[in-house]
């Protein structure tokens, strides 16, 4: 005992440190804020799926977890990272086919100034973000005449065939 | 003669509950067998596919009550566009059958009542349940009905007093679910965090009124759709 109080540095690792017992920490908390910014990112993730139709090649899907139970900490976290993922992924996607559409906007504007410069050029309504069938095509007046003349129209399609066709044959007269 | 439904608050378990405090179960009896639905409710299915239109299914998911249910979804690790919302699956449905098809009576008046208030409900028979209904996890080893498919721990499963009866928001347990021959239906809504307790009320009420005959009620008149 003697020799320990000489040397100051055994005195403190023998000194007796009382043991704790284990404390489980409190995840409640954690998880409740988890689930709060999943709700959030679902959130914004419904507000992008409606700006973004009608265009499609979009991936919504956050793959499931054999629910319905309740998520650990973890689960939580890497669902919440997967949104958070998801909805960047798509937002710059969105974001690239916006700038195409305006360009394809701009150029239809141009074939109608000068429909000349631009030959037999189509542009489709889903190449501008917009539902339908409609399209604008650069084509010649009076056919062979036109492109010999150097005479150009865009044509404006009517828009979608109707689903029914042009109806079936003509019902026979009741005699 | 409309009976009022009596609506009750089922149980939800403590654990269960820690984790999502406005979770709910509401329930209530309707003495009524289901059947080939009558013309009333017919019409009334009618009524709503015309209501129903391509921009609203698409922007359904952005409206509070079915943004609330795809957010529980995502909370309790369903991913609601592979197993879509119960509100999301009959739009999806009315796109795809272009209106909604009667099938039977009990059937019609849940979807009558989940297109009204986007509140998913499930259906019982109500002399299979032994004492009240309520939510709760499953236990380690535990099977759904008691001796039905083996349940994964700690799913979140609708149960009585005795066993577990259904999977929340998937199958129910082998008999627990309404037959031709069931004379009281046992009808239950879900409640979760954003939803009001009108909606869930509403809902019940709803279908108690079309089981019991009233369908009418809801329904433009005939020749007057809009």
């Amino acid at each position: 005992m003697a020799v320990i109080e000489q040397r100051p540095d055994l005195a403190v690792s023998a000194r007796r440190v009382p043991i704790r017992p284990p404390v489980a920490p409190d995840e409640a908390a954690a998880r409740r804020t988890l689930r709060e910014q999943v709700a959030k990112l679902e959130s914004e993730l419904g507000a992008l799926f409606c700006t973004a139709f009608p265009r499609t090649g979009f991936d919504w899907q956050v793959p499931s977890r054999g629910g319905p139970r309740v998520l650990s900490l973890v689960e939580l976290e890497e669902l919440r990272d997967q949104l958070a993922d998801r909805l960047e992924h798509n937002r710059r996607v969105l974001g690239d086919r916006t700038y195409v559409e305006e360009l394809n906007r701009r150029r239809i504007e141009e074939m109608v100034l000068e429909p000349e410069r631009h030959k037999w050029m189509v542009i489709r309504n889903e190449d501008i973000g917009e539902p339908g069938c409609k399209s604008w095509h650069v084509r010649p007046r009076f056919g062979l005449l036109g492109m010999l003349l150097n005479w150009w129209r865009v044509r404006i399609s009517s828009g979608c065939p109707l689903a029914g066709g042009r109806g079936g044959p003509p019902r026979p007269l009741p005699h | 003669m409309i009976e009022t439904p009596e609506i009750e608050e089922g149980w939800v378990a403590h654990d269960l509950a820690a984790e999502f405090p406005e979770l709910r179960i509401l329930h209530t009896a309707v003495e009524a067998r289901s059947g080939r639905s009558p013309e009333a409710v017919r019409r009334r299915l009618r009524n709503l596919a015309d209501r129903y239109t391509g921009g609203k299914a698409v922007t359904l998911r952005q409206q509070p009550v079915p943004w609330a249910y795809r957010v529980f979804f995502r909370q309790v690790g369903i991913d609601p566009d592979e197993r879509r919302t119960p509100p999301e699956e009959i739009a999806l449905e009315r796109m795809r059958a272009g209106g909604f098809p009667s099938r039977n009576l009990l059937d019609d008046a849940i979807l009558i009542a989940t297109v009204e208030t986007s509140v998913p409900l499930v259906a019982f028979d109500d002399e299979k349940l032994e004492g009240p209904l309520g939510l709760r996890l499953s236990e380690p080893g535990e099977r759904l009905g008691g001796d039905g498919r083996p349940l994964s721990s700690r799913q979140v499963v609708i149960a009585d007093a005795e066993r577990s009866v259904g999977v929340l928001f998937a199958d129910l347990a082998e008999g627990r679910g309404v037959h031709p021959r069931t004379r009281r239906i046992r009808i239950a809504s879900i409640q979760v965090k954003g939803v009001p307790d009108v909606s869930v009320e509403e809902a019940l009420w709803i279908i108690a009124e079309v089981l019991q005959g009233d369908a009418g009620a809801g329904a433009a008149p005939a020749g007057n759709a809009p």
